[in-house]
């Protein structure tokens, strides 16, 4: 049961990665763009992970894309800008380098998981790992000092947007 | 239970659809998605590894992107519409003074 | 039978039973608004159909499916036929983590009147409030309107402003309680005193205020304000995808005024009557609130707006969280 909704999963946002980059419309992107986030979730979900999942909706598909999309409909872009790129050589190597990625990828997994060893987890484990009170607990004990950072650098994220995008201050 | 090894994969392919992503396309917008797919495959490693061996590690580190990922979409998007103002169009093709 | 094939048996029943009713809320949601309104500025209402009206909604329905559906020649087809849906769907799956009623016994089956008591209910209510925001905003970019464009832009920019403060508002409630189940928050509230509305009077305050602004309500209602926008994002829509918007925004407005009562008011708990009628009538209290606002307030500007969002309501949300922690540690 689980392998069929993850192979499912897995489909739905690998196909929809590939029209990201593949569509003429740049909205028409950021859909197929929330959509791999939105199964990115899903995929949380079936690791039990369900805080992580839910967080991924709120903050991806609340907050950031609909910046994007916001930006993107303020921009109304000229159509010939999309699309893959018209030079023959860039296509050409740029796909290259991402299949031999991918081959390195594949092969650095293969060797490394054979010389783990892995014990399988329960379902129960795997909740408990993900519930917001273990993630909490961690976040405000072992890892206080990277999350207090994070808010500077929200902070100097606003500025700077607000800095670079206004006309007049 | 599904296999680690199926999430490590997926996550890799991901990652190269972003990969290529950001190598072939010029409109400046998809190439931010194209990051974002990245950052979303990096995650996916990130989830599976912590629960796998059971420490919520991972998950934190996933949470730090997100925000990061918030930030740099606010930062970066605030570049993309000065660079618009200046040259009406997103193409990084065209984009290639420092200063303007 | 199988305890699973049990357990999906009950849910999809559930599911099936609350739809209705939501939907049946829903049409005559529309009644009565129309029927208080009317008497509130002294005119009658829809009388005709029906003994008070009360066939009204009914003909509505009718009248909606039958009407014909342009679709204007410079649209996007594909995102002008989604967009309905996906403003539609959002609004009716919110319900599924709202508890009203205690656990019941039917056919010697001990049934929780909830569909399913996730823990992490309440962000996922607000995760799927965030995805809320789609149908409108590509409504409004599909129909290649200026006044759709602008009426989605607007609702786009107005419901993140009005996300930050509406979730930000709900922060000292989990505090309190300590748990993100609404069942939980539920049997927090078990007598009159230990309502959180007590506790948290200005988290209530705040909530409401942009609830109504989630919802694009009266005195709220800008993305479709008739005299500047013409009807906003749905300019271009007509039939039955003019319907599901209106249903949609309905929706909204109960599942805010169902999550109102479950977070402030203590749910379904309540003396002598049955716990669904309790329910039942919070909610109620709150969906007249919402009609008698409409009735009573002029539209805001936008500038003011903007700025009582993120001037007033961010600022005071943030210090309904810090008074809470600051009591909560004495």
């Amino acid at each position: 049961m689980g392998t069929i909704f993850f192979f499912v999963l897995a489909a739905v946002s690998v196909i929809s990665a590939i029209l990201i980059v593949a569509q003429k419309n740049a909205v028409a992107s950021a859909l197929y763009l929330i959509v791999t986030l939105c199964s990115q979730a899903m995929l949380y979900l079936l690791l039990g992970a369900s805080f992580l999942a839910v967080i991924q909706i709120i903050v991806y598909a609340g907050a950031i894309m609909v910046l994007f999309l916001f930006v993107i409909m303020l921009l109304n872009l000229r159509r010939d800008e999309f699309g893959p790129d018209k030079k023959k050589i860039q296509r050409v190597l740029a796909f290259a380098l991402g299949a031999v990625w991918l081959i390195q990828v594949v092969a650095v997994i293969k060797l490394g998981l054979s010389k783990m060893s892995l014990s399988p987890v329960t379902p129960e484990a795997a909740l408990e790992t993900g519930s917001v009170q273990t993630i909490g607990k961690s976040l405000f004990t072992e890892y206080l000092y990277p999350f207090e950072i994070t808010s500077i650098l929200l902070l100097v994220a606003i500025l700077g947007s607000i800095v670079l995008a206004k006309k007049k201050i | 239970m599904i296999p680690l090894s199926y999430y490590l994969i997926l996550s890799g392919v991901l990652f190269s659809i972003g990969v290529v992503g950001v190598l072939i396309s010029r409109n400046a917008i998809v190439i931010f998605m194209a990051i974002e797919v990245m950052l979303n495959a990096v995650s996916l490693t990130l989830v599976a590894f912590s629960q796998q061996t059971g420490s919520p590690a991972g998950q934190v580190f996933v949470f730090l992107v997100m925000t990061i990922a918030a930030a740099e979409a606010a930062v970066g998007l605030a570049i993309i519409i000065v660079i618009f103002r200046s040259k009406e169009s997103v193409n990084v093709d065209e984009v290639n003074l420092m200063k303007w | 039978m199988n305890p699973t094939f049990l357990f999906i048996l009950i849910t999809v029943i559930k599911v099936v039973v609350i739809v209705h009713i939501f939907m049946f809320i829903l049409s005559y949601l529309t009644w009565a608004e129309r029927k208080l309104l009317g008497h509130i500025q002294a005119r009658l209402g829809p009388k005709n159909v029906g003994p008070f009206g009360l066939l009204q909604p009914i003909a509505d329905g009718i009248k909606l499916l039958f009407k014909e559906d342009i679709i204007p020649a410079q649209a996007n087809k594909i995102l002008f036929v989604i967009a309905p849906v996906l403003s539609f769907i959002p609004a009716l799956i919110v319900f599924a983590v709202i508890p009203f009623g205690d656990k019941v016994t039917l056919f010697g089956q001990e049934i929780d009147l909830i569909i399913s008591d996730i823990n992490v209910g309440l962000l996922y209510i607000f995760a799927i409030t965030a995805l809320g925001v789609y149908g409108i905003a590509i409504a409004g970019w599909a129909s290649n309107s200026k006044y759709s464009l602008l009426g989605g832009l607007r609702s786009m920019a107005q419901m993140i402003s009005y996300e930050v403060s509406y979730t930000l508002s709900i922060v000292g409630i989990l505090m309190l309680a300590g748990s993100l189940s609404l069942v939980d928050i539920v049997k927090m509230q078990d007598s009159f005193w230990h309502m959180f509305i007590f506790k948290q009077p200005l988290a209530f305050l705040i909530y409401l205020i942009c609830g109504i602004a989630e919802t694009n309500r009266a005195p709220f209602d800008l993305p479709e304000a008739e005299t500047e926008l013409v009807a906003g994002f749905h300019t271009e829509y007509s039939s039955m995808k003019f319907g599901m918007f209106s249903i949609a925004e309905y929706a909204n407005v109960v599942n805010v005024s169902a999550i109102a009562t479950t977070l402030f008011l203590g749910g379904w708990q309540g003396p002598y009557l049955p716990p669904v009628v309790w329910f039942l009538l919070k909610m109620s209290a709150f969906l007249f609130l919402f009609i008698w606002l409409r009735a009573t307030l002029p539209r805001f500007r936008y500038d003011q707006l903007m700025k009582f969002g993120w001037q007033v309501l961010l600022p005071l949300a943030l210090l309904n969280i810090l008074i809470t922690a600051v009591i909560m540690i004495i």
